[in-house]
């Protein structure tokens, strides 16, 4: 859709972005709480004490997939391309899960709601983690792996 | 009840998002931090368009004394900019890069392509875990 990049959608990326804003926008001010995905995850599982109510942690984290599921029967399927190997799956996944709990936060908590209410920690952070997935991306690249 | 219902609406609102804009797609992701690759930026439309209505409610927030289904708001006040923190951060970025994911998608992925995204969140988890007994 944008000429320089084929591959973009910026008006399906601005039309998701904003149900995701709605929703962590009712999170906020109907429970009060925030809309973090890692530590709704580890309070759902119980990896964390601290936080949001354990059911109140399940049942946002039960909706990820859910919504995710109705969607796809909405539009009659959504593209998920994976890597063919399992060894990015591991490896990022075990990463996301430490870096995550040691930072306090990942892409919707520290992204989306901390830098709407301009937190100098959340902002901090997301330049981190995105500049560290630059990076890391690059040197994938470099190393032939991409 | 009223509480697990909203916590429900607004996941599965959340859900159905990330997989409208394309976040649950593994490749995509990938591609909006592959810079001398094909640079997709979608990710920037979703995260532009996720904080439009955040910033709105954040402003909301400030102008009433609790929310609507729940007693006091609970949120987390710390200002501490700290090595936790940057390390955190630099760690999750690696493995959003090298997966192309984070923990949204993963979860949400659970239903669209369950292989795959059951190795990364179990992988996740385990991360967490080790967090949690080494912290």
């Amino acid at each position: 859709m944008l000429a320089a990049f084929p591959h973009a959608m910026p008006f399906e990326g601005l039309i998701g972005g904003l149900m995701i804003g709605v929703a962590a926008a009712l999170m906020l001010l109907g429970l009060g709480r925030i809309a973090g995905v890692s530590g709704l995850a580890a309070r759902a599982t119980g990896i964390a004490d601290g936080g949001a109510p354990r059911s109140v942690a399940i049942a946002f984290i039960i909706g990820l997939p859910l919504g995710a599921f109705l969607m796809s029967l909405a539009t009659g399927g959504v593209v998920t391309r994976f890597p063919p190997s399992v060894i990015p799956m591991i490896l990022g996944g075990l990463l996301v899960g430490f870096g995550t709990r040691l930072g306090s936060g990942c892409t919707s908590g520290h992204g989306v709601c901390g830098m709407s209410r301009l937190s100098r920690r959340s902002l901090i952070a997301t330049a981190i983690f995105m500049a560290s997935g630059f990076a890391t991306v690059a040197l994938m690249r470099l190393g032939g792996l991409l | 009840m009223i509480r697990l219902v909203i916590a429900l609406v607004a996941g599965s609102i959340f859900g159905a998002g990330l997989a409208y804009s394309g976040m649950s797609d593994p490749a995509r992701v990938q591609g909006f931090l592959d810079l001398f690759g094909y640079w997709d930026p979608t990710l920037a439309f979703v995260m532009g368009g996720a904080i439009i209505p955040m910033a709105i409610a954040w402003l909301v927030q400030r102008r009433i004394e609790k929310p609507f289904a729940d007693t006091q708001f609970s949120l987390p006040g710390t200002q501490i900019i700290d090595r936790k923190l940057a390390i955190g951060a630099v760690l999750f970025g690696a493995g959003w890069g090298i997966s192309g994911l984070c923990p949204g998608p993963g979860l949400a992925d659970l239903a669209i392509n369950p292989l795959p995204a059951l190795v990364f969140v179990a992988a996740m988890l385990a991360g967490m875990l080790v967090h949690r007994v080494t912290n």
